[in-house]
């Protein structure tokens, strides 16, 4: 009996491993395994068994029907796993065919510019603060400590509309309506960003239209050694950590004492290049002490308040920051131009 | 302004280089823009003594000349100057010499004759031809006669000096002039300023024999010296005048003319000298000028001239208009023996008024325009006599005839050494600031840290606490002030609501696949008109000076700028595009503007061309209404106002009339999209545009409701599919709104699915199909609830629309 068991084991073995596929399997498993297979057969006979040899004879069978089920099992997996992969075969496509576009506009360089110094100095604890594009003399000129006849506002260089009404040559006067609107209580802290007008032809250099970014702060006892920190903080951030800045006494009618601020160049970080024209050094931006005129026509009391204010152009800063040569490119929007600036 | 680095030294001890002078200066408040070498990398360039001078045997235009180089070596150099000739003394390129632009001099041969170098002009020693003397300007620069053959040219020329560009700020004008630039170097370099001598012997005579003046207004005109200077003799001034005149940017003319350009540069006083014999009288009368009255100006221009122009007469007629040009009737010229010296303080308006009218800037008029010193007026007449009695042989008579006040009193400014620091964030001791006072030569009183300082006449600009408090800190040094940061409490910062939002508008059109444009807000008349959505009369906004009719007018649209730069990219090959803009627009419903006008942010944009595209795909498609009407409605749900919106067909000037949307808040118009008109498209050279143009600014003032959470369904919704057959004309939006309201609380979502137009309709028929979805978020619904409501949806459409359902 025990022969015949072996010998059914190796047929059936024999016969799993020449199965093409399940179909073939299952028929291998009815008809070795299966109620009426020779397995079932043998143990039905067991009966005819001494009792020492039945209990051998039932444990070899069971042996055997195990190791029958372990090949199925064992082939059932391959022949599975063959299918799967010849699916699979027939599935693959051109990986390297390009993908599907994503729509997907960006800012205008100079929005990507204005929009790094916003948060910059909003994580500053600075707000936001804006007015009209079309200004009254007082407060583009005249709240500015700029009177009437005064030389830097020459009609000629101002688009007036009335003798009164004219597009702001500077955003300084949302600085006036600002501090006015404090009505002499400190502190203010703004930033105050938007598009200005001066009465230029546009070339390379000069727009009629172009943009500033001014800050005031306004507070008691605000020095011009906190101008520096917070320009230098500024510079750090917006061009590198390793900047140092330097400031040179300059003038503006606002201000007293008025500042310029240099930068280390980027580029060459002060060993002198094309971009600061061999001198170590970029010039980045107008500031000062707020005027005592402007404060007190604000309605500030400039024995107890003092402040400091700033203004850049953020073409100059983005021309510097990406190389653009001409401002004219800012206003063309040329679309070749405005893609470049996907990461900007 | 020019300042000869040579020059300057001769009124302060410089011990350092041209380059750290300037960074010196840079550092302590004036911009030295450029510092130029004179010398532009010559060498080899020595004097010569021309000993013959003969025809070139071949050429017409060429001399041969035997030139005396020094160390007893005669060249023989061949020279195309017609000014060359025997005896002249000249600067000769020897053979090795380097010429400006690295022009290297050879021995060569010249049709046949052999030639050692070269004799050089000022131009080609790199000299600007403007500025070259009038006799050397077409020919070789003859020196002095007892410039030594051999030794080096560029000193005779003083090219081996420097120049300093200052780029000076409106408050120092004092710096127009070599003492005030020494006086500035003198602070910063804590040396003293040597003023130059203007002692002079005088004759006999009185100026007063020769001349009266009279002023006939003290504030157009405060002072006006005359001094008369007789038997000069006219002829080229020394050379190292004429040097530093052209290092200055100043051509030399004569020596009394170019005297009064030397004081001009050194004093910073304009001067002017007449031709005392061809004044036409013995006195000079200082008025406004009669409207117009005539001059011929130095120029020989004849000028018109109107009465805010002041000017100088001989009692009749002008001579001069004052501060800006002489006249041509009484020009020092090379027959001039005698000299009326003008030294005046005009007031800076009348200046610009005349300068500005005739278009005449000078060297004076600028001057005047800025401000001189009234205190130097004297002293700089007496510095030019005494020049023009040491170089032209002058005689000065005794005296100055004058009118006016000579000088004015000066004033004194305090400061307070603690409110300094406290501005600066500084430690200055009262020490300190009084020796930064004494070196910038400002005499004070101080006691306990308050100063009173006596503010001299050339520094007009500091007239408060904060000016002098800058003055002791740029000389202190900007460097040397420590950095901190702000004491003030620390308040947040942040952007507003609406600036927040502006910002969520940008992103997501940029999102949505459109790219940020920036354009002008100028534009034409025509143009600013254009795509107006306001009902009520509005009046563009032109600026009184354009500086093109280009960009004249305020636009109250920014599509007419956003068309333009679709034509832009279109020009140069570039047809599908999708860009927007974010600005303001100006509207002024005023006849005459008295008050500012109101001012909107607008957002708009323009999209033509193929707007999706993945070719290999096979997908190319073009925009339409819809592509933007989609990009609009993401907007609204950005900013949870799709539920107030609604889009209405409409009519707007230059869009496609049966392609237009106006778009509503709470019913009233906040801007439009569609396409544009065929007509303009056409004009325009573009493909089908669309374009839409929304009012921020109403959008955003609007109060939006808090975003509530909701709860997620628990129980199973229903949907609900039914074809429609309705007229062709009615919009499709109708039938959503009538199905929304009869659907009542259990209809949550309608989907429109599917629009049918063809053959298969009855004539002027369409199907359209909507997918209803019922639920109910407390409960499973019933069959039967969701059947009347459903029949409650069909009977209303029927009863409406006489909609029926498709079979």
């Amino acid at each position: 009996m025990k022969d015949r068991l072996e010998a059914l084991k190796v047929e059936a073995i024999g016969q799993i491993k020449e199965a093409q596929d399940l179909k073939d399997l299952q028929a291998v498993k009815v008809a070795y395994l299966g109620k009426k297979g020779p397995i079932t057969e043998v143990l039905k006979g067991m009966g005819k068994l001494s009792a020492e040899e039945r209990p051998v004879i039932g444990a070899y069978a069971n042996e055997v029907r195990d190791s029958i089920q372990q090949e199925l099992d064992k082939k059932q997996s391959e022949l599975e796993n063959a299918a799967i992969a010849e699916k699979l075969s027939k599935e693959t496509i051109d990986v390297s065919l390009p993908g599907r576009p994503v729509k997907k506009g960006n800012p205008h360089p100079l929005t990507a510019v204005v929009t790094e110094i916003e948060d910059l100095f909003l994580s500053m604890g600075f707000t936001i603060a804006e007015g009209p594009e079309v200004e009254t003399d007082y407060y583009n000129f005249e709240a500015l400590n700029l009177p009437k006849g005064h030389p830097a506002r020459d009609m000629q260089d101002s688009f007036f509309i009335t003798e009164d009404i004219l597009l702001r040559t500077q955003t300084s006067p949302v600085q006036a309506r600002t501090m006015e609107k404090h009505e002499g209580e400190g502190p203010v802290k703004i930033i105050s960003p938007g598009k200005v007008y001066r009465r230029d032809n546009d070339d390379a250099t000069h727009s009629h239209q172009f943009m500033q970014i001014e800050g005031l702060v306004v507070d008691q006892n605000v020095r011009l050694s906190d101008l520096k920190g917070v320009l230098e903080t500024f510079a750090k951030k917006m061009f590198g950590e390793d900047r140092k800045i330097r400031l040179r006494p300059s003038f503006f009618p606002f201000t007293e004492p008025s500042v310029e601020m240099d930068i280390s160049c980027f580029k060459c970080s002060g060993k002198g290049c094309s971009i600061c024209k061999q001198t170590g050094w970029i010039e980045i931006l107008g500031a000062g002490m707020v005027h005592p005129n402007v404060l007190e026509m604000a309605g500030f009391d400039s024995k107890k308040y003092t402040g400091f204010a700033f203004g850049m152009g953020p073409e100059r800063i983005a021309m510097l920051k990406y190389g653009i040569d001409d401002i004219r490119h800012f206003y063309a929007n040329d679309i070749r131009f405005l893609k470049q600036f996907k990461n900007a | 302004m020019l300042i000869s680095y040579n020059w300057l030294k001769e009124y302060v001890n410089v011990e350092i280089s041209p380059s750290e002078l300037a960074d010196k200066i840079t550092k302590s408040g004036i911009e030295v823009e450029m510092v130029e070498s004179l010398n532009k990398g010559i060498s080899g360039v020595v004097v010569g003594y021309v000993e013959e001078c003969i025809q070139h045997p071949n050429a017409d235009k060429l001399r041969v000349c035997k030139v005396d180089v020094g160390q007893g070596e005669v060249s023989q150099i061949v020279c195309g100057a017609p000014n060359v000739a025997q005896g002249q003394k000249v600067a000769v390129a020897v053979p090795g010499a380097v010429l400006p632009g690295n022009f290297k001099i050879k021995k060569a041969k010249l049709r046949g004759e052999e030639s050692h170098g070269m004799i050089c002009s000022l131009t080609e020693l790199g000299v600007d031809t403007k500025l070259v003397p009038k006799e050397y300007a077409t020919g070789i620069f003859v020196m002095p006669s007892d410039a030594e053959p051999g030794s080096d040219a560029l000193e005779y020329l003083n090219l081996n000096d420097h120049v300093l560009e200052l780029g000076l700020t409106p408050n120092r004008a004092d710096c127009l002039n070599v003492i005030g630039v020494a006086n500035e170097v003198a602070a910063i370099l804590e040396q003293e300023v040597k003023l130059p001598n203007t002692s002079i012997k005088t004759s006999e005579e009185k100026a007063g024999e020769f001349i009266s003046v009279q002023i006939e207004s003290l504030e157009d005109n405060p002072y006006y010296g005359a001094m008369i200077i007789r038997d000069v003799k006219i002829g080229p001034s020394p050379l190292w005048m004429q040097n530093r005149l052209m290092a200055s940017g100043i051509r030399p003319i004569n020596n009394i003319v170019d005297i009064t350009n030397y004081v001009l540069l050194e004093y910073g006083q304009p001067l002017h000298a007449f031709d005392y014999n061809r004044l036409g009288s013995k006195e000079i009368v200082i008025r406004r000028a009669t409207e117009g009255e005539h001059i011929q100006t130095l120029d020989d221009q004849d000028r018109k001239l109107k009465e805010t122009h002041l000017v100088i007469t001989n009692g009749k007629d002008p001579i001069a208009v004052a501060g800006v040009m002489g006249g041509a009737t009484s020009e020092v010229q090379s027959d001039t023996t005698n000299v009326l010296l003008e030294a005046a303080y005009f007031a800076s308006g009348r200046v610009r008024a005349a300068s500005k009218d005739l278009g005449l800037r000078s060297e004076a008029s600028s001057r005047y325009e800025k401000g001189i010193d009234r205190n130097r007026v004297y002293a700089a007449a007496m510095r030019a006599a005494s020049l023009m009695a040491e170089l032209a042989g002058g005689k000065v008579a005794e005296g100055i005839v004058e009118a006016g006040k000579r000088e004015v009193n000066t004033y004194s400014v305090k400061m307070d050494v603690s409110r300094m620091n406290n501005l600066l964030g500084t430690e200055i001791t009262s020490e300190q600031t009084g020796s930064i006072f004494k070196r910038l030569g400002f005499s004070y009183k101080e006691s306990d840290g308050q100063f009173e300082v006596n503010v001299p006449s050339r520094r007009p600009d500091i007239t408060i606490e904060a000016d002098l408090i800058e003055e002791v800190g740029r000389i202190y040094g900007y460097d040397r002030i420590p950095t901190t940061y702000l004491l003030s409490e620390a308040r947040p910062g942040g952007l507003t609501k609406n600036q927040a939002q502006r910002r969520n508008i940008r992103t997501y059109l940029e999102g949505a696949g459109l790219y940020q444009a920036v354009t002008y807000a100028l534009t034409t008349p025509l143009k600013s008109t254009h795509f107006s959505f306001s009902k009520e009369k509005v009046y563009p906004i032109s600026v009184a000076h354009p500086m093109s009719e280009e960009r004249s007018t305020l636009r109250m649209s920014l599509l007419p700028q956003l068309l333009e730069v679709l034509q832009y990219n279109r020009n140069r090959s570039m047809e599908d595009l999708a860009i927007y803009e974010m600005g303001s627009v100006f509207i002024n419903r005023q006849e005459v503007l008295t008050d500012l006008p109101e001012e909107y942010v607008f957002v708009s944009g323009a999209v033509t061309g193929v707007f999706n595209e993945h070719l290999w795909q096979g997908e190319r498609k073009t925009v339409d209404f819809y592509v933007l009407k989609g990009i609009l409605e993401g907007l609204m749900g950005e900013l949870n106002l799709s539920e107030r919106i609604t889009y209405e067909a409409g009519e707007i000037e230059n869009m496609h009339p049966g392609r237009t949307a106006i778009v509503k808040l709470d019913g009233i118009s906040v801007g439009f999209v569609g396409q544009l008109h065929p007509a303009l498209q056409k004009e325009l050279d573009v493909k089908d545009t669309y374009v839409f143009e929304l009012n921020a600014t109403s959008l955003l003032e609007k109060e939006t409701d808090q975003m509530v959470y909701q709860t997620l369904p628990r129980y199973p919704s229903i949907t609900r599919d039914i074809a429609l057959v309705v007229d062709q004309e009615l919009p499709a939006g109708d039938l959503t709104t009538v199905i929304q309201a009869a659907g009542g609380e259990l209809l949550k979502e309608v989907n429109l699915f599917d629009l049918y137009e063809g053959e298969k309709m009855e004539e002027g028929k369409k199907s359209l199909a909507f997918s209803l979805k019922y639920f109910d978020p407390e409960r499973t619904l019933t069959d039967e609830e969701v059947v009347t409501a459903h029949n409650r949806v069909l009977k209303s459409l029927e009863e409406r629309f006489g909609a029926q359902l498709r079979k």
